[in-house]
């Protein structure tokens, strides 16, 4: 994976400095609340219910050993020994002092993390495929070009003051586990009948009060060109867009408002602007950076064999890991969803092992995923058994990837100030409701997805079922949507009918499951008997 | 305008004359100063740069981010005269300001001179081309690909 050089160093450790110096001069009263607060949530601070949240970079969610005990070392040390994997594969801290932050980011610098614009209205962490480097179906790894970009648009200035936050993802398959076309702009890295590597990019896309699913801006556009494709794209919505309305301001309201074939014009034009100032990223940097992402020297001659005589491991072997390039080689999904837990939750503890897990197993290496799990992405088959053995130990060893009760939530009302209902009850209560493996294996691929209000933080426009919690004259009410994805087969889910109480949300959602199994035919996910049959014949047994 | 509030790293005579809104300036053909509010199109100026001498740029609120555009798309044409930010300049917009070509701030409220300093004194590197001429990291990793790069910074 990549390391910092002396530059890269120096910027994260100048950037530390000068956080220090803004909460100083916070603290002493020359910047005022509102005058600080840009400067803290680019810095990833972000005041919550109950205290500062601190959301640190994981850039396109990879770290190593020595980078994930650092993240066990600052939840033990300035929180309460927990962190939180988030769906832009960053881990979150919910109980952080000011005066303590700038420490804090010190200690990230010292093994080259930062949490720079991971909040606030700042192009944000780059996020990607968690199985970058390791899937058998990627073209190349993409993670060499997203750490071009997380460099290029560090402190870029002339976009310093965005309209709104804007997210970034790069994939190279054709399956997408990174939510690709819900980000402002995306990249699928293809390759051309010439047998050239291109950008299939889209943009406008994002969750929020409005969701909307980017559409394709360009077909193949050259990688070192990235750059003045970005500002182009950038400069069109900086100049244009609203700033008299907060809701207003992403850069897909200003796609919905110019239209597809407008802003793509606006952007082609400004693009020819950039490129030939020639400022673009060559293709040697991208070598150099490519470089150390080279494969790990996987061992040649392994067996596939796996040893399946204990059945609570071949359980686990079948649900958790997946297909990995290299022979003898498994990916391994570590679930953040044990049954009554809070999704992504994990302790400092737990960061530990799995941080030895990672140096003695995989190559050094962890990656979160945007679903708020991790993963160790290259595993020897032969080592599984050891592996889980330990997961189990440390109480990781869930067996539930892309099941009923592997539930993406937010925060919510338990910690985040702008909710306006709890999210992590609900999972709580659903999980425990579909707890029994046999039922959840018999149901298979199924994501719920709940936000506790509708910026959507949860990706509830995205789920298979979505729950959306509102405030209804006081009280928490939850939204049924069904039929949203956030994999290659994007679509947007539409809301059921009137909402439910906690209780009723559970309720719904277990109705839902059963008309399912019910209606499905051979083969059919959740998903695809609900789009075959539609949501008219879901609709009487979900409200009678 | 207050002279006590201005910052100007510019070494030529500071231009006298008051600017006039972007729609004035095309009214009034000896006008050499003109005055960019926020949501003006700059792009209007590029065809009669040689005849201004002071680009005033205004921020009605320290989070409105358009007129770093405006002051890079100047200095991408070839604008060499001076460009003015005005308004609710911060601290800590400076260095950014900066690297978009501005080269003088008036802003509402006075600047802290030595916050200023430390603020512009942070960053030993910059990841990106902008306006200021500054080398990206990028370039003085290849110096073997840009012209006239040396790792003097």
């Amino acid at each position: 994976m990549y390391r910092y050089d002396h530059y890269d160093q120096a910027m994260v450790d100048a950037r530390v400095a000068e956080f220090r110096e803004q909460t100083r001069r916070r603290i002493e009263g020359h910047l005022t609340d509102d005058q600080f607060k840009p400067l803290r949530l680019k810095n990833g601070l972000y005041l919550q219910l109950h205290a500062y949240m601190l959301r640190v970079a994981i850039p396109y969610g990879t770290v190593n050993s020595r980078q994930m005990r650092m993240l066990g070392h600052i939840a033990r040390k300035y929180d309460r020994g927990y962190g939180h994997v988030t769906t832009r594969q960053n881990m979150q801290y919910n109980w952080i002092k000011l005066e303590e932050a700038p420490d804090i980011l010190a200690d990230l610098a010292s093994v080259e993390m930062h949490a720079i614009q991971t909040s606030g209205e700042s192009i944000r962490n780059v996020s990607a495929d968690q199985y970058a480097g390791a899937a058998a179906d990627e073209i190349i790894d993409p993670r060499p070009w997203a750490e071009v970009i997380r460099q290029v648009t560090t402190f870029m200035p002339e976009f310093s003051y965005l309209p709104r936050k804007f997210k970034i993802a790069v994939i190279a398959s054709e399956e997408d586990r990174a939510a690709l076309r819900w980000h402002d702009f995306a990249i699928r890295i293809v390759k051309n009948d010439a047998g050239e590597i291109g950008f299939e990019c889209y943009a406008g896309g994002g969750m929020g009060r409005t969701p909307i699913i980017a559409y394709k801006i360009r077909d193949f556009l050259p990688p070192t060109q990235i750059l003045s494709y970005l500002q182009a794209v950038l400069r069109v919505w900086n100049r244009n867009a609203r700033r008299d309305n907060i809701h207003k301001q992403r850069m897909k309201i200003l796609v919905l408002e110019l239209g597809e074939e407008e802003f793509r014009r606006q952007v082609e034009e400004e693009f020819q602007t950039f490129l030939a100032m020639g400022q673009d990223v060559p293709q040697a940097e991208y070598d150099r950076v490519a470089a150390y992402f080279a494969p790990p020297p996987f061992e040649t001659g392994l067996s596939d064999e796996i040893d399946r005589s204990d059945p609570d491991f071949a359980l686990w072997v079948d649900r958790q890991t997946v297909r990995h390039k290299a022979p003898g080689y498994a990916i391994v999904n570590i679930s953040l969803k044990p049954i009554a837990g809070i999704p992504g939750d994990i302790s400092a503890d737990q960061m530990d092992i799995v941080a030895d897990l990672a140096e003695t197993y995989s190559f050094d290496e962890v990656r979160a995923t945007h679903a708020q799990n991790l993963v160790l992405p290259h595993v020897r088959k032969a080592d599984l058994y050891a592996v889980w053995q330990a997961l189990d130990a440390a109480g990781l060893a869930d067996v539930n990837l892309d099941l009923v009760t592997d539930i993406i939530a937010c925060p919510g009302l338990d910690y985040c100030s702008l909710a306006n209902a709890r999210s992590i009850p609900v999972a709580q209560k659903i999980a425990e409701r579909f707890a029994d493996i046999e039922r959840q294996q018999d149901i298979g691929e199924l994501k719920i997805k709940i936000s506790g209000c509708i910026n959507a933080c949860g990706h509830h426009h995205a789920g298979h079922i979505g729950i959306l919690g509102v405030d209804r004259k006081g009280t928490e009410n939850y939204q049924l949507l069904l039929g949203g994805s956030g994999a290659e087969d994007v679509s947007q889910a539409k809301i059921a009918g009137p909402g439910f109480d906690e209780e009723g949300i559970v309720g719904a959602v277990e109705r839902a499951v059963e008309r399912y199994r019910e209606l499905r035919e051979p083969g059919e996910r959740f998903i695809d008997t609900y789009r075959r049959v539609g949501f008219e014949s879901f609709k009487e047994s979900i409200y009678g | 305008m207050a002279d006590s509030n201005l910052l100007r790293f510019r070494d030529d005579a500071v231009p006298d004359e008051p600017a006039v809104s972007l729609d004035s300036f095309f009214d009034q053909s000896n006008a050499t100063a003109v005055r960019i509010e926020a949501g003006d199109d700059v792009k209007r100026l590029i065809p009669v740069l040689d005849r201004i001498r002071l680009v005033e740029i205004d921020f009605p609120k320290f989070r409105d981010g358009r007129g770093f555009s405006s002051a890079r798309i100047l200095r991408e044409a070839g604008y060499t005269g001076e460009i003015k930010a005005t308004g609710d300049v911060l601290v800590d917009l400076v260095w950014f300001m900066r690297r978009c070509g501005f080269d003088s701030f008036a802003p509402d409220v006075p600047l802290n001179l030595a916050d200023v300093e430390t603020a512009l004194g942070h960053y030993p590197y910059v990841y990106q081309d902008a306006a200021d001429g500054a080398v990206p990291i990028w370039a003085l990793r290849h110096p073997e690909l840009r012209h006239g790069t040396a790792e003097s910074a």
